[in-house]
């Protein structure tokens, strides 16, 4: 049940964006769908208990992380952003660090895959619980208007799931008294693992809710990187300049099971998959790009072959680093040594 | 009786609170202090009175009646470089941001290997003997206890509160701050004047005593010692610990004394079930068993949901200072 339908655009709507960011999006997009899959082979091949996939969020995060300025805005995802996170500048060996949870990932393999956290690229640290994140973000940009930062915001991302929780509403509604320079965006794939939308929600339109709120709502297709970056650059833009917070809602789809221990089958066929899997977002913006001239059939070529040997040197790389030792589970528990008697 | 000199001054609990608020305010700009009813009301217990027109309504924040995004908030302020002090407007009120407080603050170190950190303070008031039924009078401190990356402070004198209020704000890890209701007006004491410290983590012999000893914490230090200078003047020497913190917990301090008296009881307005004493219990068996002279006893709440709002229930469920002290004259005795 996709809310709005996807529609293969004829022609190239840039939105200011030059030949090399274009190219830039599209890059990410592949980067990101190589990625994923090889975390899904990994599981297959017996050498990581899990892996989580985001297939069908490509041009909605590469398309997002386009507007996100870098060493500025700061991110807090959500564990479905692999796009999103390499896009605003995590390695696919940061990635892989993650996903083979070795030492040397920013979480010291504690956290599952894809729960990123880096202060270099501006990404918060975040947990599996569902909206728990939502209010860290808004804290954050209470923070950066507290200390009047301006130029800088905040894009906090989450499932269509994730608006069922409490604290997301407690978020919006606080955002919006404070005219927050944040940006919600919803990536609605439609899914809550198991549970379609209209379980989820009587009203399948989640950027209507943003008028109960009293800020702005703006719904998109999360197919279209194009569309994406239009919706959200603008609401960056907003944001930084205290216009306050806007709620974003991209509408795509989850080709993947929920993660590698989930049977999507148990909920939906393959037929509803693959009828979704004609409007891929890597292919159409693929062709859109070749079509209007931006790249070549022989650059498309070269850039996934390009992606595929980086995917295999990040893998590589990160599967010879050590795992975490014994001795490291009882380190930053607090600051300093610890021990609860004293 | 507590008497003001140059270099000090005779405050509640409340007032205790409030000087110390306001000097880490004044201090340091990175504080903000959030929750219901904390601006133009100036707090329920009015704590935080008049703070809103020193200090503006950015820095003073009444927040909508939302208690998991309050402590939210304060996590990602706090991991974004403020020192928020985030206010539970009762301890009863804490449950809806339960998952901000153990699943985020308090794992947000450890998540992230050491690259984001949550310094901030979680201050509520608990405890009963204020008629205040089901829902203003829980205590919490042990639902919190189990959980490591957490601190959790109890003090109970106006010193006390002031020193460890600033070891709390000064901390760079999540400290829940319970202040005991009842102590807000009732207990008056000496509080030096300046900025210092009371390391979180260390107990205070409040009473030296030879015979037994007593571990408390809250309101109940306060009725613990009444009840042990009743039975100095019948002739018994009783010492008396307060905790002041139950995470981490003074082990040096509570062996030390019990080595000397050879006895043990723990007192606590918690239920007995899973509480406190259990801990302590449990760590005094494993260290000092065979420098016991009777066996370890507990006096502690009764295995009921809360006290109830009429009398005879909210007096069923606490203990008395008469009750405590036949505990003790029991353990002498034993």
């Amino acid at each position: 049940m996709a809310n709005i339908p996807t529609q293969v655009r004829k022609s190239l709507e840039r939105h200011g964006l030059s030949d090399e960011q274009l190219k830039t999006i599209f890059r990410t997009m592949l980067l990101q769908r190589q990625l994923d899959n090889r975390g899904f082979q990994l599981n297959r091949q017996g050498k990581v208990p899990f892996a989580l996939g985001s297939e069908g969020h490509e041009a909605l995060q590469a398309g997002a992380a386009m507007a996100f300025n870098r060493g500025k805005d700061i991110l807090a995802p959500y564990y479905r952003d692999l796009g999103l996170s390499i896009g605003i500048g995590l390695t696919p060996y940061e990635i892989m660090l993650s996903i083979f949870a070795r030492a040397a990932d920013h979480n010291g393999g504690r956290q599952f895959p894809n729960h990123y956290s880096s202060k270099r690229a501006g990404l918060m640290s975040f947990s599996s619980i569902l909206a728990a994140h939502i209010p860290h973000a808004v804290g954050a940009a209470y923070a950066l208007k507290y200390r009047k930062e301006s130029g800088r915001a905040v894009l906090v991302t989450f499932g269509d799931g994730t608006t069922s929780e409490g604290e997301w509403h407690e978020s919006m509604n606080f955002a919006a008294v404070h005219k927050l320079p944040i940006v919600f965006l919803c990536e609605n794939n439609q899914w809550a693992i198991s549970t379609p939308l209209s379980l989820q929600m009587g009203q399948p339109n989640i950027y209507k809710r943003a008028e109960g709120y009293g800020m702005p709502g703006e719904q998109f297709d999360g197919f279209d990187p194009l569309a994406t970056y239009d919706a959200v650059s603008r609401a960056m833009e907003r944001a930084r300049n205290g216009g306050g917070p806007t709620l974003l809602e991209g509408v795509c789809y989850r080709f993947l099971a929920h993660s590698t221990d989930d049977n999507d089958l148990t909920y939906r066929t393959r037929e509803d998959v693959s009828e979704r899997r004609k409007d891929d977002p890597v292919p159409r913006f693929e062709n859109l790009l070749v079509e209007s001239g931006v790249m070549t059939g022989e650059q498309v070529a070269a850039m996934k072959q390009d992606v595929l040997y980086e995917t295999n040197e990040a893998t590589d790389k990160a599967e010879a680093m050590p795992f975490p030792i014994a001795d490291d589970l009882y380190k930053h528990i607090y600051e300093g040594a610890w021990e609860p008697w004293q | 009786m507590a008497v003001a000199t140059s270099s000090s001054q005779v405050l509640n609990n409340v007032e205790a609170v409030r000087a110390t608020l306001y000097e880490a305010l004044k201090n340091d700009d990175k504080v903000v202090i959030l929750g219901e009813d904390v601006g133009n009301r100036g707090n329920v217990f009015l704590i935080t009175k008049d703070f809103v027109k020193e200090f503006g309504t950015e820095r003073i924040i009444d927040t909508p009646i939302a208690e998991a995004s309050i402590v939210g908030i304060a996590v990602g302020m706090a991991m974004e470089g403020l020192r928020p002090i985030a206010e539970i407007q009762f301890a009863d009120f804490i449950y809806p941001s339960f998952n901000q407080i153990v699943g985020e603050a308090a794992k947000t170190r450890y998540r992230s290997n050491g690259e984001y950190t949550c310094p901030m303070v979680i201050r509520t008031p608990y405890g009963g003997g204020v008629r205040g039924a089901l829902s203003h009078s829980v205590s919490v401190e042990a639902l919190f206890y189990h959980v490591p990356g957490l601190k959790i402070v109890v003090p109970s004198f106006p010193a006390d509160v002031k020193g460890l209020l600033n070891a709390a704000i000064d901390d760079p890890d999540p400290v829940l701050f319970l202040e005991h209701k009842k102590t807000y007006r009732l207990i008056k004491g000496e509080v030096p004047d300046g900025h210092y410290v009371i390391p979180i983590g260390k107990a205070d012999v409040k009473k030296e005593g030879s015979q037994l000893t007593v571990v408390s914490y809250g309101l109940y230090v306060h009725w613990a010692l009444e009840a042990a200078n009743q039975l100095e003047s019948e002739g018994m020497s009783v010492e008396v610990i307060d905790l002041r913190s139950v995470r981490p917990m003074d082990r040096t301090a509570i062996l030390q004394s019990v080595r000397k008296t050879r006895k043990l009881l723990i007192i606590h307005e918690d239920n007995k079930f899973g509480g406190i004493g259990a801990e302590i219990s449990a760590m005094v068996a494993e260290e000092a068993l065979f420098d016991l002279d009777a066996p370890i006893r507990r006096l502690a709440a009764p295995d009921v949901p809360a006290m109830g709002y009429a009398m005879p229930l909210e007096e069923a469920y606490m203990s008395s200072p008469a009750e405590m002290a036949d505990a003790m004259r029991e353990m002498v005795k034993f």
